[in-house]
C-alpha cells in the first residue's frame, strides 16, 4: 500500500518535471532573446536602414516588408478562407466530397513551408510571372497561411448557435439572408481572432520567401508590389549565418530577432483586445 | 396575401451564392493537388539525366563537380530521418508527460495559464528557434561534447522537439480529456492509485489520440527547414552519428536552390527533393489523420 503511495508521489512528480522543463526552456528563450537584444533596440534601430555593409544601422526596410507581404497574405488568405468556411460550415452536407475537402485542408495545413515555397516559385514567380517580388512572396504565404484561415473562421462558425440561423429562416430569410444577417456578425470576432494569428504565424515564416521575394540587402524600400523586399525573418536568417562578419553584427541578429518577437507578440495581443472589447460590444 | 413561394430570381440568386461558397470550398482540393500536379511537372525532367534508382541510393550528391555530378540523395534522407528520430525521442516522453500532468494533476486554473503558454512557444517563428540552436545549444553542445562546434543532428533534434510539443502536449492532453470518466472512476473503485490508473487505463486508452499526436509533430519536424538548417552545420556527408554535422532534404533545397540556375538538371533535382519530401509528409499526416478522426468518431 505505501510502496503504491511512493509510486504515485514519484510518477507525478517526474510529470510536473517534464513540465517545469517546458516552461524553462520558453523562459530561457524569452530571456536570451531579451536581453542580448534590448541593448540594441532603439528608435534609430527601428526606423533607418543598415549601413555599412549591415554592419550598422537599424532594420526599418525588413520591418517594412514584412508588414507589406503580410498584407498581401491577408488579402489572399483572409476573404478565401472565410468564404471556404463558410461553404463548410453553412452549406456542405456530409458527403464524400465534403469529407475530401476537410481532408485536403487538414493536409494542406501540414504541407512543409518549403514546399510551399517550392510552388510559389513554379507558380507565381515561373508560371504566373510574378518575378521574385513582394506580390509572388505574398501569395505564396497567402496558400500557407490558407489552410490556418479557414480551419479558424469554421471553429468561429460552429460557435453560433443553431436558433440564431432558424429563427431568421423562420422569418422568411433566405438561407444566405440569414448567414449574412444573423451569423456572420456575431462569428466576425471569432474568426478575426483566428485570422489574425494565422497571418502572425505567416509573419514569421523564412522558407516560403526566401525564393519567390525576399532580399539580402535593398538599397531602397521597395516602390511597387512586383519588386524585392526585405523581410525580418530572412534579415535575421541573413544576419545569423549569411553575413561576412557574423561575429559583430552579433547583436543586429539579437535585435532583429526580438522585434520578430515583439512583433508577433504585439499581434497576438492584439487579438486579446479585440476579442476583451467585443465581448464588451455584445453585452451593450 | 403573403406567398410563400419565392421568386425565381432570388431562387437563382440563392444558388449563385451557394455555388460561389462551393468554389472557395472546393479550392483546398485544388491547391493541394495542385502542388503535387506542379512539383511532378517541375521533378520529371531531373529524370532524362538521372538514374532513378541512383536518385534514391547514392549517397553522394555533388550536383557542381565538375568531374562527375552525383544526385543521390540518400544521405539527406537518412539526415531529415536521424534528426526526426532524434526530436521524437525527447518531445516523446515529455509531451505525454505535459500532457498528463495537465489532464490528470494540474489544478484546473494551472491548465488556463500554461495552456496559453505553451501556444507562445508554438508561435515562435522557425528562423528565430533556428537562431537560438546557434547561439544557445550550439557552444553547449560543443563544451559538452569537447567538438569544435554544437552544429550537428542532436542541436536540431533539441530544436525540432522544442517545436513540436506545442502539437504533442495539446492533441495528447485533448484525447487524455476525451476518455470516459467512467473508466478513471471504475479502476479508482477497484483500488488502484491515480499513478496506476493514469499509466494503465487512461494512456492506453487515449493511445490512438496520442499516437497522432506524436505523427503531426513528426510531420512537422520532417518538414522543417530553417531550424535544421541554421543549427545542424549543413555537412553533405552520409551521417555518422548524432554527434556529426547533417544536411536535410530541407536544408539542401533551401542552400542550393537560392544559387542554381533555372532549368538545369541541378535545379529540377531539387524540385525532384521536394516532391518526395512532399509525398512523405502526405503520408504522415493522412496516416495521423485517419487514426485521429477515427478515433474522434469512436468517442463520438
Amino acid at each position: 500500500m505505501n510502496k503504491k503511495k511512493i509510486f504515485e508521489f514519484l510518477g507525478f512528480f517526474s510529470l510536473r518535471i517534464c513540465l517545469y522543463l517546458v516552461l524553462a526552456v520558453l523562459l530561457l528563450f524569452v530571456y536570451d532573446i531579451g536581453s542580448k537584444g534590448a541593448g540594441t533596440l532603439s528608435w534609430e534601430f527601428l526606423s533607418q536602414a543598415p549601413r555599412r555593409g549591415m554592419t550598422e544601422g537599424g532594420i526599418f526596410p525588413a520591418i517594412f516588408g514584412t508588414f507589406l507581404v503580410t498584407i498581401v497574405t491577408a488579402i489572399l488568405a483572409v476573404p478565401l478562407g472565410i468564404f471556404a468556411a463558410i461553404y463548410l460550415n453553412e452549406y456542405a452536407k456530409q458527403t464524400r466530397l465534403t469529407r475530401i475537402i476537410r481532408l485536403s485542408i487538414r493536409n494542406l495545413s501540414g504541407v512543409p513551408s518549403i514546399v510551399y515555397g517550392l510552388f510559389g516559385v513554379i507558380l507565381f514567380v515561373n508560371i504566373l510571372k510574378f518575378g521574385t517580388s513582394i506580390l509572388s512572396a505574398g501569395l505564396t504565404l497567402g496558400l500557407l497561411t490558407l489552410p490556418w484561415t479557414i480551419t479558424a473562421s469554421e471553429e468561429a462558425l460552429k460557435t453560433i448557435p443553431n436558433s440564431y440561423r432558424e429563427g431568421a429562416l423562420a422569418l422568411g430569410a433566405t438561407k444566405w439572408q440569414a448567414i449574412r444577417t444573423n451569423v456572420l456578425p456575431y462569428a466576425m470576432p471569432g474568426m478575426l481572432t483566428g485570422i489574425v494569428l494565422g497571418l502572425a504565424r505567416a509573419a514569421g515564416e523564412t522558407a516560403p520567401i526566401m525564393f519567390t521575394g525576399a532580399a539580402f540587402f535593398l538599397p531602397f524600400l521597395p516602390q511597387s508590389l512586383s519588386e524585392q523586399f526585405m523581410a525580418l525573418p530572412y534579415h535575421l536568417y541573413v544576419m545569423a549565418t549569411q553575413h561576412h562578419s557574423i561575429a559583430q553584427v552579433r547583436p543586429i541578429a539579437y535585435g532583429t530577432a526580438l522585434v520578430l518577437l515583439l512583433l508577433i507578440l504585439l499581434m497576438n495581443l492584439s487579438v486579446v483586445i479585440i476579442r476583451y472589447r467585443m465581448r464588451r460590444l455584445k453585452r451593450e | 396575401m403573403i406567398t410563400s413561394k419565392r421568386t425565381s430570381l432570388t431562387r437563382i440568386k440563392e444558388s449563385a451564392i451557394k455555388a460561389f461558397f462551393f468554389t472557395n470550398g472546393i479550392l483546398a482540393v485544388l491547391i493541394l493537388l495542385g502542388i503535387f500536379l506542379f512539383l511532378l511537372y517541375t521533378a520529371i525532367p531531373a529524370f532524362r539525366e538521372i538514374d532513378i534508382i541512383e536518385f534514391f541510393t547514392s549517397k553522394n550528391w555533388n550536383p557542381t563537380s565538375p568531374v562527375k555530378e552525383e544526385y543521390g540523395i540518400l544521405s539527406m534522407i537518412t539526415s531529415t530521418f536521424l534528426v526526426t528520430l532524434g526530436a521524437l525521442v525527447i518531445a516523446i516522453p515529455i509531451g505525454i508527460g505535459v500532457a498528463s500532468y495537465l489532464s490528470e494533476v494540474a489544478h484546473w486554473k494551472v491548465r488556463e495559464i500554461v495552456k496559453p503558454v505553451i501556444e507562445i512557444l508554438a508561435g515562435i517563428p522557425s528562423v528565430v528557434i533556428g537562431f537560438l540552436g546557434i547561439v544557445l545549444f550550439g557552444p553547449a553542445i560543443a563544451k559538452i561534447t569537447g567538438q569544435s562546434h554544437g552544429l550537428n543532428a542532436v542541436n536540431g533534434s533539441i530544436l525540432l522537439a522544442v517545436m513540436a510539443l506545442p502539437t504533442i502536449i495539446s492533441i495528447s492532453e485533448d484525447s487524455l480529456a476525451a476518455v470516459p470518466r467512467a473508466y478513471k472512476e471504475a479502476s479508482l473503485a477497484l483500488g488502484a492509485s491515480r499513478w496506476q490508473t493514469l499509466m494503465r487505463i487512461k494512456i492506453p486508452a487515449a493511445l490512438s489520440g496520442i499516437i497522432a499526436a506524436v505523427m503531426l509533430g513528426m510531420g512537422r519536424a520532417i518538414g522543417e527547414t530553417m531550424t535544421v538548417l541554421m543549427a545542424t552545420g549543413n555537412a553533405p556527408a552520409f551521417p555518422s552519428g548524432f554527434l556529426s554535422s547533417i544536411r536535410t532534404m530541407t536544408a539542401t533545397i533551401a542552400i542550393e536552390l537560392g544559387e542554381v540556375p533555372y532549368y538545369t538538371t541541378h535545379y529540377y533535382a531539387l524540385f525532384a527533393i521536394g516532391l518526395v519530401l512532399f509525398i512523405i509528409t502526405f503520408f504522415v499526416n493522412l496516416v495521423s489523420d485517419l487514426v485521429l478522426h477515427k478515433f474522434q468518431e469512436r468517442e463520438l
